[in-house]
């Protein structure tokens, strides 16, 4: 009980002198940062969670390609089952001269088994709980369909050769494919309409899917009779897995790691302070020692003081990381459909003993060094205790670190490169800041005596430098990335094209239709596109060996292994691929394939393997013959597996072309689709478009979370600040004894602080630099030109957030009177 | 407390080395005194002549290189820091030059301290019956920096006496006062010393100081200048 009265008083009274300030303040910043990240994913797997339940509409869900037969619908039913039907495809949607792409889904009475559909009655009325689905004749589009078309509740669109009612606003629907990104617009019809629409011909690309619900039993028995029908897809709720949530995941371990770079610059900041707080109390621990406390006492009392400091911190961080969290959703505005429900209670807990972790971490072991302080300090101050050694410093250091990682599957990779990309960013810092060393000695002789002090005192005190330096350049360069990220590569990523770049696909075009649809376009535009083949097929065996998804540790390979892909035939190889192994083929009666390299890897398929496909209830086997490298970003068509001609001859086919349309052409489109309605288009613009405004939204999160680590590396600017304040306070005091006016000190400061910023911002342009072009090459594959706003504006943002930062943190240095300084110190 | 000896503190040839850049240095050289229970000595000497060195070993403080020191009856130099911080707790007061106290802690809470580390239930009434004996009973709320240098060592000295020491080391406790205040710390000191009984070793420049002890001894180099023959 003394124990704990004694520390808080202390506490209580360091507090009050501003000794834990900062150590405080830097604490808020991780716990802030952190929290903020942890409500807002706690908020997004609320929401994924509600998701997973509802997410198939039924119990168990049957996708196919094809129609499900009559006799396999009955057998559900036998079972004493509910079923529905859904048939889900692309199509455009009409509506006067506009038209937009969108996901449409056909459903039958029942729909859905497993959950509800929200509607409206008009666009941003009340959602109200549906228990039908629309009638014959009627659709219910999704709010951005209506706003991006322009139209009403009760305004008729056309769906292929259909126009149909739109009589409600669809607001959720359980089985929106788990994905709750907003990619393309949303249609729900009656299934009964389907045809009229004549949007569904053989070889169209539809998603057939049968929902069943019932009891447990007949569910399992249900599932195991479909596990004989090869070309069906089974998902139960064990198999749910929403693909928003690898998306997520994703920006997730983002925001982790820019939590992560802003706890270890706290982390610097409070270690900083503690230094000098323990240095501070050598005094306090020896009287303590000499009326016979022990050392263990000690370190309890300081342990208390630093976990009460902590919780207390931890506490207002999460309060502020709550308040946090609405920013970063607001910034995720749109990326999730739902209502987001309140974050639950697991992120303050996860706070809380993070923010103790972290002061244990950083701070303990420059506590410990107060347990020996030797009673003898009253009588002699000179004595003081060895200084920590740095192994034990780091070693806490990196514990603490590792420990408040993200860790995650999948972001093990992620974690390596940040703290690989940090540890570069600190050797080039340290070698920044000692060549500038270098340079300001020489500078010396040349400045007035007022600076000569200000870069004596950068190069004397060259540890601290290094930190500040380190702080505030990995502060800046972590925003400058993500401006340039943001600016730079997303806004660019496809701008720097050719203009007459495809930006329109057509999908499902009919044998029949090949040279109609081709003239057509070659009429209106001048040129007559390319037309490929794409034959849907399923690979049955490699080397005579069966393919089983399970063989496979990649999902994309599970993926594929179990799935149809499209083939196609191509005399001569494309333009845009380039052979990387084997050799393109000639006039043969062999059946060849030619696959795309990473693909090939994919599925552990080498030249020379021997493959079959099945291609409806036909097979055909082949040699590999040769591997490509395809350039996607041309936009161009292009194939993972292409056939030699002749193998896949007589095979049903759907036919699929990229054009350039300029945007006063794409009235074209709304004849194309009225001639041709199960065409579908694909508006490769608005995708990317969509894609990139994703992306933009994920990195402004995580610029959010990162403006943290920037007020982190202040932090950190002013704990070294605070380390030296004794000293500068007394050095302040002599100099002005000496006859040095209030000015000379000032641009003492001035050019010290100008000079830190300086560096500081030269090493963060030049990594964020340095960073983007290495994303520019190995992620957005693109050539990028050197920005040179970054050089200027880095190093001059710097300066500005470093001068600031030192005067408003030295203030005290120039208002004390000298001779009190000179007497106190 | 029973008294097997009439000595609270017999040193015997105490030295004390340390390691130096410019090699090894002998601070202590085979110092033996001893110190009767209720004796007031003052210890004297020119700067660097060991004093503090010193009394830091005979009060536990720090441990000799050679020799030993029986305090109460008990060797110190046997025992471990923490069996040592329990003897000062319980047995040493100390008042010191620069007052040490703790900067962060009232002037009630610093009198307090030492009874609370004895684990003394009590410590808030005795620390203020303390502090009234000093004549500080109106400053028990303030902070050592709210205090002037007289009021700062009377805390002090109020705090030495609160933990009931069987003796009290004092150094140079009127070295950062006025000659007006140092008289009166003096006055008060010794005030207290002789209504308690307490063992008094005095460290001080000050020969009017040391003449209020009953018996004084002057170091040189290290040695004691007048070989001090046990009574």
């Amino acid at each position: 009980m003394f124990l704990l009265r004694l520390s808080l008083t202390q506490l209580l009274r360091d507090w009050r002198a501003g000794e834990l300030r900062l150590i405080g303040l830097a604490l808020i910043i991780a716990v802030t940062s952190l929290t903020t990240v942890g409500f807002f994913t706690d908020r997004v797997n609320q929401v994924t969670e509600i998701q997973a339940t509802e997410l198939l509409a039924a119990d168990l869900v049957v996708s196919s390609a094809e129609p499900f037969g009559r006799e396999f619908i009955e057998q559900a039913r036998g079972l004493g089952l509910q079923t529905a039907l859904t048939v889900s495809f692309r199509s455009v949607v009409v509506f006067a001269d506009r038209l937009e792409l969108a996901e449409v889904k056909a459903v039958q009475s029942g729909y859905p088994l497993r959950g509800r559909l929200l509607v409206s009655e008009q666009l941003f009325s009340e959602e109200i709980v549906s228990g039908t689905i629309p009638e014959p004749g009627s659709v219910w589009p999704d709010p951005r369909l209506f706003q991006l078309l322009d139209f009403n509740v009760g305004d008729n669109v056309n769906l292929g050769a259909s126009s149909l009612h739109a009589a409600k606003v669809l607001t959720y629907e359980p089985d929106r494919g788990g994905d709750m990104f907003n990619i393309a617009p949303r249609l729900l019809m009656n299934l009964a309409d389907l045809e009229t629409t004549g949007l569904i011909r053989p070889g169209s690309r539809a998603i057939y899917r049968l929902l069943v619900s019932g009891p447990g039993e007949a569910v399992t028995g249900f599932r195991d009779l479909t596990g004989d029908y090869e070309e069906y897809d089974i998902r139960g709720i064990r198999d749910a897995r929403p693909e928003l949530r690898t998306a997520l995941d994703r920006a997730e371990q983002f925001l982790g790691l820019a939590v992560l770079v802003s706890i270890a610059l706290a982390g610097l900041a409070i270690a900083l302070s503690a230094q000098r707080y323990v240095v501070r109390h050598f005094d306090n621990c020896a009287i303590m020692r000499c009326f016979g406390a022990d050392q263990g006492m000690i370190i309890k009392i300081y342990f208390i003081q630093l976990s009460v400091l902590a919780l207390f911190c931890s506490g207002i961080g999460c309060a502020f990381g709550y308040l946090g969290q609405s920013g970063l959703t607001a910034l995720m505005q749109g990326l999730v459909t739902r209502p987001v429900p309140e974050p639950g209670l697991t992120p303050v807990l996860v706070g809380m003993a993070a923010g103790v972790v972290t002061v244990l971490g950083f701070a303990m072991p420059q506590i410990l060094r107060l347990k020996n302080v030797t009673p003898l300090r009253v009588l002699r101050r000179d004595l003081v205790p060895q200084p920590l050694s740095n192994l034990g410093i780091y070693t806490a250091a990196i514990g603490c670190l590792l420990l408040l990682a993200p860790w995650k599957s999948g972001s093990v990779d992620l974690i390596l490169y940040g703290f690989t990309g940090l540890a570069i960013t600190a050797v080039a810092s340290y070698l920044a800041t000692r060549l500038a060393i270098r340079w300001l000695n020489t500078l010396r002789s040349g400045v007035g005596v007022a600076a000569r002090f200000g870069l004596a005192n950068i190069v004397r005190r060259a540890g601290l430098s290094m930190a500040q330096i380190l702080a505030i350049s990995i502060g800046v360069m972590v925003l400058t990335l993500l401006v340039l990220i943001r600016t730079d590569l997303l806004a660019n990523w496809n701008n720097r094209l050719p203009p007459d770049t495809p930006n329109y696909f057509l999908i499902n075009i009919q044998p029949g239709e090949v040279d109609a649809v081709r003239k057509f376009i070659d009429d209106r535009t001048g040129v007559a596109p390319p037309v490929f083949p794409m034959i849907r097929a399923r690979l049955m065996t490699i080397n005579e060996r069966t393919v089983n998804p399970d063989d496979y540790t990649e999902e994309r390979a599970k993926r594929f292994a179990r799935r149809t892909f499209n083939l196609s035939i191509a005399g001569s190889l494309q333009d845009d691929n380039r052979l990387t192994a084997g050799e393109w083929w000639g006039e043969t009666g062999e059946n060849l394939f030619s696959f795309e390299e990473e693909f090939a890897a994919t599925l552990g398929i080498s030249l020379g393997d021997r493959l079959e496909f099945k291609i409806a209830d036909k097979q055909v086997a082949g040699t590999v013959s040769n591997t490509r490298w395809v350039d996607w970003d041309t936009f161009n068509v292009n194939f993972f597996v292409v056939a030699n001609p002749g193998t896949l001859d007589g095979y049903p086919a759907s036919y699929i072309t990229s054009f350039h349309l300029a945007p006063e052409d794409r009235p074209l489109l709304i004849d194309l689709v009225r001639t041709w309605p199960s065409i579908t288009v694909f508006d490769v613009d608005s995708i990317l478009r969509q894609v990139r405004g994703i992306m933009q939204q994920v990195v402004k999160a995580v610029e959010f979370v990162s403006g943290f680590t920037l007020l982190a590396g202040i932090i950190v600017l002013l704990a070294a600040l605070q380390t030296t304040h004794d000293e500068r306070r007394y050095e302040t005091a002599l100099l002005s004894t000496l006859g040095a006016g209030r000015s000379h000190v000032l641009t003492g400061l001035l050019a010290e602080f100008a000079l830190l910023g300086l560096i500081a911002g030269i090493v963060a342009a030049l990594t964020a630099t340095v960073a983007e072009m290495l994303l520019a090459e190995f992620v957005f594959h693109m050539d990028i030109m050197i920005n040179p706003w970054v050089w200027l504006i880095t190093p001059l943002l710097c300066t500005l957030v470093v001068v600031i930062g030192g005067l408003a943190g030295t203030r005290k240095v120039l208002s004390t009177p000298p001779v009190l300084a000179l007497r106190q110190y | 407390m029973e008294q097997t000896s009439k000595y609270i503190i017999r040193a015997e040839n105490l030295v004390k080395r340390v390691n130096g850049p410019a090699g090894s240095l002998t601070i202590l050289d085979n110092i033996s005194l001893a110190i009767k229970y209720g004796e007031s000595l003052a210890v004297t000497g020119v700067s660097g002549s060991g004093k503090s060195t010193l009394i830091g070993i005979l009060a536990g403080l720090d441990l000799p290189t050679s020799g030993k020191v029986i305090l109460d009856n008990m060797d110190l130099t046997r025992l471990d820091e923490a069996g040592r911080a329990k003897l000062r707790n319980r047995r040493v007061g100390f008042v010191f030059q620069s007052f040490q106290l703790l900067q962060g802690l009232t002037a009630l809470e610093n009198v307090m301290l030492p009874l609370e580390l004895a684990g003394n239930g009590a410590a808030r009434d005795m620390a203020l019956a303390h502090l009234a004996e000093v004549g500080l009973s109106d400053r028990s709320a303030h902070y050592p920096n709210q205090l002037s240098g007289g009021e700062q060592q009377r805390v002090a000295i109020a705090r030495a006496f609160a933990g009931t020491p069987l003796v009290l080391f004092a150094d140079e406790l009127t070295g950062s006062l006025d000659q007006e205040t140092a008289a009166q710390i003096v006055e008060l000191l010794f005030r207290l010393n002789s209504e308690r009984g307490t063992t008094l070793v005095l460290v001080t420049h000050d020969e009017a100081v040391a003449t209020h002890c009953s018996r004084k001894l002057t170091l040189d180099g290290g040695r004691i200048r007048q070989p001090h023959v046990p009574a």
